[in-house]
């Protein structure tokens, strides 16, 4: 009944989304036509259901799942785009918005990091540590060189991010090409590592703690200098308003977008990713193309620390890198890519919705009348990791809807909907 | 010319891996010397002890043996080196560093979580499963070890509730990756943030800022008569966790039980060749699935070990990678039990040796806690040589 060319079904969830158009006879062969060719309906149905499986956890802990959603929503600050909201909430949740802005720019990039991966069959992990080397390498070169021209000096602080997190996750690509070293453990491994380099240079006494003599007990970094903050486009500056670090996330999501799709080494990559022994028998240089795009990767990711830091951190304190060991906005970014099915929009639109759901559930943002912040952000975390489970399993959607399985018309629900809270 | 005649030739190339074992050996003992209790004060013997570990290599090498030849020239060169820099350093900080038999004791502290972590990915990836969740199944443990513990006032109820939880993980894993064929990596790696984020909730909700509480039942020491007061097995062995001895069993059943037993042939069978195993009868399905659950069950008595065992108390994210370093365990140990024990042991004394190091150089301290990631980075860039996985794992299986 269906009559697409059987394609090999393993690695199409990774490598992407492409695929002939199919004529839909049946709404099932439809729906499975349309998420071939990019569809956003499996997306939307994978997020819906992770935060309806959340709403659940939050039933059975004893609170109210629509109240704390709505707190949530509220401490997004998406209801400043609602024409009704006026007065002091009007301002509250312009503040929060740009909460939510700024943490969806990093969220842009770390899921780029993942995504281009994913194109070319790799599955990087690593993406924090990438984001916490960049963080170190603008922090460094944000507070050397003060009075550099701003341009100049921002330029270059970014540019040391980037070539430091191209160089963490290389280390990782040419392991992967060299000796065949797998990457996910290669990249988990380099996380915690550039988690303790950070814990020992900014530490006590480390090689980049604070020069300030009167900070000397504290371990936290130099400050950037003033020359290399990025310009605040809206809110106040002192009070962490939006940097332009946005319109650079979305530049980079352009950039990936051409990369992949309008470029030989795009066209490699992505053969790469769909079969490497095809690509490798095309003349295709496997090798080159995992060193290549693991460098590439960690550039975005690194690009994500330098505008944290760029922009509104300023500096960076060992106690953080500690504390981001498993929550980091570089984990966030795996749920952000395989969310946008590895896209360069898709992964906007899906940093957008994690970002929210990031500064939603903030300390900051969040009315702990409601609902206790600390409790949202492993929240948070449960979503994510459904999103990314659902996700998982949603090449076995397509497989099912095409083939017409007896599996699916029995249970009659899009399979993703088998996704259960576990404990 | 001679390389191809030592490759032809069985019984020379077989003296060429012996000689090479040697220089390795030799160059280990080229760094024994200069440290307690021998401490040798002149680096002239480990030099030489050194300079015979390389030529021991170079003749591995020449005779074909390229990797172990080229492992004994390394071992040479650090053992010197290392053997060199101990006898430069002050005695007192030698002792202060290495006392073996503490050492030794910490390693084992160390590697125990590692040790079932690596057993729950042998089991898994034997079966055509392979298993990134480990880490989270280990936190899950770990967890729920504690909150059962505290519950129920009975560590090993603890133990029961912590493999129940683990297993319950391991469950939904099995139905994603074996039922629904989902990508086996994302969806372990999904297991991570879900026990990461489950573990996290109910121990706030439950516990709060307080944390968990002091008096919590804890599995107990094993102190053996008669070994506990002599000194060096004494300190080193003497007295240790119930899940240390548990964990080196586990080790020694499962071997035999993959390899001497009919279960073990059918597990490793569907790992291997799933169709062959299907046509003679055996269920592919439920052997992944029963593998699985049990890979779960192990994991979790690691993250218990780390929570009721070791530690006393539960914080968010505790397992820190570990789950991922018994992985890195499990190929270092070309997925045999007793060759990921030895990964394990390795990876353990070096966060052991790291928990001691700060002793040289305070500054540093703190660059030591990454030495066992790095050694595991070492590990899987295959300095050991590659290793072979099970043919089928990774491979959703579909029943024709």
């Amino acid at each position: 009944m269906s009559i697409e060319p059987q394609e090999p079904v393993e690695g199409q969830a990774l490598s992407g989304e492409e695929g002939p158009e199919a004529v839909a006879i049946t709404p099932a062969a439809r729906l499975a036509a349309y998420v071939q060719g990019g569809g956003v309906l499996v997306p939307v149905l994978t997020a819906v259901l992770a935060f309806f499986i959340g709403g659940l956890v939050i039933l059975v802990t004893g609170h109210n799942p629509f109240s704390t959603y709505k707190a949530i929503f509220n401490g997004t600050g998406l209801n400043w785009f609602f024409p009704w909201v006026t007065g002091s909430d009007r301002s509250t949740a312009a503040l929060n918005l740009q909460q939510t802005l700024i943490v969806t720019t990093p969220l842009i990039l770390t899921g780029l990091a993942v995504a281009f991966a994913f194109r070319c069959g790799l599955f990087n992990i690593g993406g924090q540590g990438q984001y916490l080397v960049g963080s170190y390498a603008a922090v460094w070169a944000g507070s050397s060189w003060a009075g550099m021209p701003r341009v100049l000096h921002i330029l270059v602080a970014i540019l040391a991010a980037i070539v430091a997190g191209a160089v963490w996750a290389g280390i990782a690509g040419l392991l992967k090409a060299t000796v065949g070293a797998h990457e996910v453990i290669s990249t988990i491994m380099l996380n915690w590592i550039a988690i303790w380099l950070g814990a020992y240079l900014f530490a006590l006494k480390g090689p980049l703690q604070n020069s300030d003599p009167s900070q000397q007990s504290v371990p936290v970094s130099n400050d950037v200098a003033s020359s290399a903050k990025l310009p605040v486009i809206w809110g106040d500056p002192e009070l962490q308003g939006l940097h332009i670090g946005l319109f650079i996330a979305l530049a980079a999501a352009l950039v990936f977008w051409v990369i992949l799709n309008r470029s030989t080494t795009g066209y490699e990559v992505r053969a790469v990713g769909l079969n490497p022994e095809a690509a490798r028998y095309g003349g295709i240089s496997v090798a080159r193309n995992y060193i290549l795009v693991m460098a590439v990767c960690g550039a975005f990711a690194g690009l994500a620390g330098s505008l944290d830091l760029l922009g509104w951190q300023f500096r960076i304190a060992t106690n953080d890198i500690l504390n981001s060991a498993n929550v980091g906005l570089g984990f966030f970014g795996i749920a952000v890519a395989l969310l946008g099915r590895n896209t360069a929009s898709g992964t906007v639109i899906a940093a957008l919705l994690f970002g929210a759901l990031l500064s939603g559930t903030s300390q900051r943002n969040l009315d702990p009348t409601i609902f206790e912040p600390e409790l949202a952000s492993n929240l948070t975390l449960i979503i994510q990791g459904l999103v990314v489970l659902i996700v998982s399993a949603d090449v076995i959607v397509l497989t099912m809807l095409r083939r017409g399985r007896s599996m699916f018309r029995r249970r009659g629900a899009p399979a993703g909907a088998e996704a259960e809270p576990s404990s | 010319m001679s390389t191809a005649v030592a490759t032809a030739s069985p019984t020379r190339a077989i003296t060429a891996r012996h000689v090479g074992w040697a220089g390795i050996a030799l160059g280990f003992v080229a760094w024994f010397i200069a440290l307690p209790p021998a401490l040798m004060r002149s680096p002239v013997p480990s030099v030489i002890i050194g300079l015979l570990a390389m030529t021991a290599g170079g003749w591995a090498i020449r005779a074909g043996e390229k990797r172990l030849g080229w492992g004994a020239v390394a071992a040479g060169i650090i053992g010197g080196a290392g053997a060199i820099a101990s006898t430069q350093s002050g005695v007192g900080n030698l002792k202060d560093v290495v006392t073996w038999s503490a050492l030794i004791a910490a390693t084992l502290r160390y590697a125990t979580p590692l040790t079932f972590g690596a057993m729950a990915g042998i089991v898994s990836e034997r079966s055509g499963v392979v298993n990134v969740g480990i880490e989270g199944m280990m936190l899950t443990g770990a967890f729920f070890g504690i909150f059962g513990a505290d519950l129920l006032d009975s560590w090993f109820l603890g133990l029961l509730v912590a493999m129940a939880a683990g297993g319950l993980l391991a469950l939904l894993h099995a139905f994603f990756s074996i039922q629904l064929r989902a990508d086996q990596i994302v969806s372990g790696m999904a297991l991570n943030f879900l026990a990461l984020g489950i573990t996290g909730y109910i121990f706030l909700d439950h516990y709060g800022d307080q944390g968990t509480p002091d008096n919590i039942s804890r599995v107990p020491d094993v102190s053996i008569p008669g070994l506990k007061d002599t000194s060096f097995f004494g300190d080193a062995i003497g007295k240790t966790n119930l899940l240390i001895w548990v964990s080196l069993i586990a080790v020694v059943l499962l071997t035999a039980y993959l390899f001497r037993t009919p279960g073990g042939l059918r597990l490793r069978s569907v790992g291997e060749h799933p169709r062959a195993a299907e046509t003679v009868g055996i269920s592919v399905m439920r052997t992944r699935y029963v593998a699985v659950v049990a890979s779960g069950m192990f994991a979790a008595l690691g993250g218990a070990y780390l929570s009721i065992g070791f530690v006393g108390s539960f914080n968010q994210g505790m397992t820190a990678g570990r789950g991922f370093i018994a992985l890195a365990a499990v190929i270092f140990g070309k997925w045999r039990p007793a060759g990921a024990l030895a990964a394990a042991l390795l990876f353990g004394f070096s966060t052991a040796l790291a928990q001691r190091l700060p002793a040289f150089s305070p500054s540093a301290a703190v660059l030591f806690q990454a030495l066992p990631y790095v050694l595991t980075l070492i590990a899987v860039a295959g300095i050991i040589g590659r290793s072979r996985p099970p043919a089928a794992v990774g491979q959703p299986y579909v029943k024709e």
